[in-house]
């Protein structure tokens, strides 16, 4: 058929698709049969455009019907962002099925975060100038001042002007480090494994150094509430990038470029999870850890139940349920 | 044909082309959104920075500019972030559908390590590396920055009258001869000689370069006096 003909007969129907894609692309709603419609017609321009490549009609119309497939492939295949039901079902059963079924990684990440911690811990208290390996003299003495019992009255809760301000600032900070920590697992895991172990070695010495001078309730009924969500999502962020380095590391039987590309879609359900997580924890750590109304004995009884919490929900929770994550 | 045209076939069974964009215009994009992100950032710290819960809400702001804003602009607003758009380039995903909040958030997640050393380094060293320059975001996430439709603007072609395009050009290289057509007019005429001299020994006997233009006539169908066959 010459091209002249072609575009005769076929053109009010490229001409009706391109109707639609006005009126979509301005974000309008077509009537009921236009949507009806609009699938055949997409495959008919897609048929049309086939033919006119391998026909070797004018580039101009090859062109034409490209643009017109290409902007109706977008409508066509576009998604919806439903939020609300997704992130309910989420959270109940598909984040700790998703950790479970990431065990391995979970595993690894936990034992790069924990081991320096105790080795910190321990360590720092039997030999105290283990810590300044890892801390400034600057810095012990900032940690210090903040956790100096002559500095905080039991009985007393801080102002919520400066708890809304410290929120801000957990959230910021915290969810930016988790990122930084999940991202950086992109270098074959070296970046994620570099930043638990860090942190794990930053906080073990933290602890042994506030151990050793003797601010032990003040910092623990501290950290010991929020720590529960806070902790556990480092150590999830973490894993998390260490799966994007394991499967650059050990594709198996995909390319290393499809493999990263299904872990990384696997590893991003572990960040969403982590981000719900920090903000739990922020606010846990703006407006209860610092509250000193309260007796240790209760913040170390509240901070025990979070910890069954967290590490309960992440083990059992959505079990059972044929959810697959 | 010498560009970045990359084709991708569709489940309709056509191919789809692409126009991968490159890191240069990806760079501006990048610089005007950062502007924009810095002018609302500072702008919220003045009006509200005053107070403790005013710092907060600065740095909450802060934290969703730096993390947020693309997934945002990629997700809801078709794949194009205000510098995006600005440039006339979107996100898409590589099956050519429009990009989902995983993928948007993996590859905005990912720009810590295609920033390093500094300023893109590996994003660009990486998008030199692979035919959609994609940086190690894009690669991870399945997705590509491509240019939003581009509209191609048709320069009237000089009305030379017509003649047929020999028939084993194929769609690729009548695009030459169209585009010589229509770019003639920013050469000077011996600059047009100098090229079209190129094509001389498979475009017969004549001058090559009126012979060019009179078949780009032919190609958008200006042989009869017909309308624009495709308008």
């Amino acid at each position: 058929m010459k091209q002249t003909a072609f575009e005769q007969l076929h053109s009010p129907t490229w001409r009706a698709l391109e109707d639609q894609l006005q009126l979509l692309e301005k974000g309008g709603k077509p009537s009921p049969e236009a949507q009806q419609q609009f699938a055949a017609l997409f495959r008919k321009v897609c048929h049309f455009h086939a033919l006119a490549q391998e026909r070797h009609y004018s580039s101009f119309l090859v062109d034409h019907l490209d643009n017109l497939v290409s902007r109706a492939h977008q409508q066509l295949y576009r998604r919806k962002h439903p939020i609300r039901q997704p992130l309910i079902r989420f959270v109940v059963s598909g984040f700790p099925a998703l950790v479970r079924a990431e065990r391995r990684a979970v595993m690894w990440a936990a034992v790069l975060f924990v081991s320096p911690l105790l080795l910190f811990f321990i360590g720092g208290q039997i030999a105290p100038e283990l810590v300044y390996t890892v801390l400034s003299p600057g810095q012990t003495a900032d940690m210090e001042s903040m956790y100096d019992p002559a500095n905080k009255v039991l009985g007393q809760a801080r102002d919520s002007d400066t708890n809304w301000g410290m929120f801000g600032f957990y959230i910021y900070n915290n969810i930016s480090v988790a990122f930084r920590t999940f991202a950086s697992g992109l270098l074959l895991g070296v970046g994620s494994g570099f930043f638990l172990t860090y942190n794990g070695a930053l906080i073990g010495a933290v602890s042994a150094h506030l151990t050793n001078v003797g601010f032990t309730t003040t910092f623990f009924t501290f950290v010991v509430g929020h720590g529960s969500f806070e902790l556990t999502a480092i150590v999830l962020a973490g894993a998390a990038g260490l799966k994007l380095g394991y499967s650059l590391l050990a594709p198996g039987q995909m390319s290393r470029l499809n493999s990263l590309k299904q872990a990384s879609h696997t590893a991003i359900g572990l960040v969403y999870g982590v981000i719900l997580m920090l903000l739990i924890a922020a606010f846990i750590e703006a407006f209860w850890s610092s509250n000193n109304l309260f007796a240790p004995w209760q913040k170390y009884s509240v901070g025990g139940f979070l910890w069954t919490l967290v590490l309960g929900y992440l083990i059992f929770s959505g079990r059972g349920r044929g959810g697959s994550a | 044909m010498i560009d970045t045209r990359q084709t991708l076939e569709t489940p309709e069974g056509t191919d789809l082309s692409l126009h991968p964009a490159g890191f240069w215009i990806r760079s501006l994009a990048y610089t005007v959104d950062w502007l924009l992100r810095i002018v609302v950032v500072i702008a919220i710290g003045i009006v509200f920075g005053a107070s403790g819960i005013g710092q907060g809400l600065t740095l909450v702001v802060y934290f969703l500019m730096e993390w947020f804003y693309p997934v945002f602009f990629e997700v809801w607003y078709g794949g194009q972030t205000i510098g995006k758009k600005s440039f006339r380039l979107k996100v898409i995903n590589d099956d050519g559908t429009p990009v989902t909040f995983a993928a948007s958030l993996i590859r905005n997640l990912l720009r810590v390590v295609d920033f390093l050393p500094g300023f893109y380094v590996t994003g660009i060293l990486a998008s030199l590396c692979n035919r959609h320059f994609k940086r190690l975001g894009d690669l991870a996430a399945g997705t590509l920055v491509v240019y939003a439709h581009p509209v191609a603007a048709n320069p009237p072609l000089e009305n030379v009258g017509s003649r047929p395009v020999p028939e084993d050009f194929s769609t690729d290289e009548q695009r030459f001869l169209l585009a010589f057509a229509q770019r003639s007019s920013t050469m000077s005429a011996a600059r047009q000689a100098e090229l079209a001299q190129v094509l001389a020994p498979v475009l017969g006997a004549g001058d090559p370069v009126l012979t060019i233009k009179q078949m780009a006539n032919h190609i958008v169908g200006n042989r009869a006096s017909r309308g624009d066959p495709t308008a």
